[in-house]
């Protein structure tokens, strides 16, 4: 086999490993090269977040508009504070509207529903959402129903 | 008794040194990086040897382990009525663990006791000491071209054998076990994170390829010359190659996905 041929060989495997890389990138994990979108963060407080997870889903009428970014605990409160990023699009999301935790399915994952409010302000970065409703827990719902309240 | 202890002793020393010997093996390798011009060639034919003869073996067993995932995964999910999160399992299951390990095993059977074997040969009819009486530095012409490109190759095979098996599962699931195609890949899209998922698990790829890389060229160039000698060499490539990967594995999925 001469050089020549081995250069080219060699060349198409590279080649077919750059593919492959650029396969995982684009199709199996989703990455779009527009993927950089503009957002702007808003807040809200929580009594239980229940499993929401920071990179979870935000989403508004079933559209997915930002990401949860960040979870932490408000010592004063002892209340869960949550940072999400919203896409800078949806910059009209009304001031009275409410962050609701939802689950997809009945096992499904935890997702953040904002429920539109009929303010005709809306959200501004750093804004806190005025009421909130926590994650609906199967177990208490059962034990509440058993002890009859 | 006190042989026996003198023996566990020295058979420890020993390998303390050999580690020791290694280490010493891989810093005059690395120092003698192939030069730009006369070097390029047989990195090339090295990278051939070891990179694109293995990707018969690599393509196949890949699309095999997509397959068999594919299928123990429908059984397991459906279940559970979520048949529709098999493409995220196969894609989380190759990208993070099977594609880096099992190419890395695949790799060190394939192309490590080969290196091993063939540096082994030219130690015991000496034409790495020839080599060295005409004034040619075996280190940098026969074993740093070897260990680059064992180094290169790997994470490439690596993501080869990942997006084979990806296709393999969809082969499976979605074209037998009839799941939807849109929840295969849009599953799949919204878990995996290119530099969580993808990323992490290339640079396993990486750490693999050195390790195994490195014990099978070592390997080579330190065993015993005879063919008894190159025979206990290739077999103890495979099998430091193996328990190094798998255990190093641990230690980088602990580092990488442990942050619970």
């Amino acid at each position: 086999m001469t050089q020549r041929t081995t250069d080219i060989t060699v060349g198409l495997f590279m080649l077919a490993g750059l593919a492959a890389l650029l396969f995982l990138a684009l199709q199996v994990s989703g990455l779009s090269p527009k993927s950089a979108k503009s957002t702007y963060t808003i807040y809200a407080d929580f009594n239980d977040t229940g499993g929401i997870t920071p990179r979870g889903r935000v989403s508004m009428a079933g559209v997915t508009v930002g990401s949860v970014d960040s979870i932490t605990l408000n010592k004063e409160t002892f209340q869960a504070r949550v940072a999400m990023s919203i896409h800078g699009d949806v910059d009209n999301i009304p001031s009275d509207s409410a962050a609701v935790i939802r689950t997809s399915g009945l096992l499904g994952e935890q997702y953040i529903d904002i429920s539109i409010g009929g303010e005709m302000d809306s959200l501004k970065p750093g804004d806190t959402f005025y009421s909130t409703q926590s994650a609906m827990n199967i177990e208490r719902l059962i034990s509440n129903f058993a002890s009859g309240k | 008794m006190i042989d026996k202890i003198a023996s566990l002793g020295r058979s420890g020393a020993d390998a303390v040194i050999s580690i020791g010997r290694a280490g010493r093996f891989l810093g005059g390798v690395l120092s003698g990086v192939p030069r730009p011009v006369t070097g390029f060639p047989l990195l090339m034919k090295q990278l051939y040897s070891v990179g694109v003869l293995s990707l018969a073996i690599i393509v196949v067993s890949g699309l095999f382990i997509g397959m068999v995932l594919g299928l123990q995964g429908y059984t397991i999910l459906s279940d559970f009525g979520s048949e529709a999160a098999i493409g995220q399992m196969i894609a989380l299951t190759l990208v993070r663990e099977l594609g880096p390990v099992v190419t890395a095993l695949l790799f060190a059977g394939r192309a490590g006791s080969a290196l091993t074997a063939e540096i082994g040969l030219m130690k015991a009819t000496e034409q790495l000491s020839s080599m060295e009486m005409m004034g040619v530095d075996p280190l940098r012409r026969v074993i740093a071209p070897r260990l680059w490109a064992g180094f290169i190759a790997m994470p490439v095979l690596a993501i080869i054998f990942s997006m084979v098996g990806i296709w393999g599962g969809m082969l499976v699931g979605v074209e037998w076990l009839g799941v939807f195609e849109g929840s295969y890949w849009g599953n799949m899209q919204a878990s995996v994170d290119f530099w969580d998922d993808v990323v992490n698990g290339v640079i396993k790829s990486v750490v693999f390829g050195f390790v195994c890389a490195w014990i099978a060229v070592y390997q080579g160039y330190d065993c015993v010359p005879t063919s008894a000698g190159i025979s206990s060499a290739t077999t103890k490539t495979v099998v430091y190659s193996s328990l190094a990967v798998l255990g190093l594995d641990f230690v980088l999925t602990a580092v990488m996905f442990g942050n619970f």
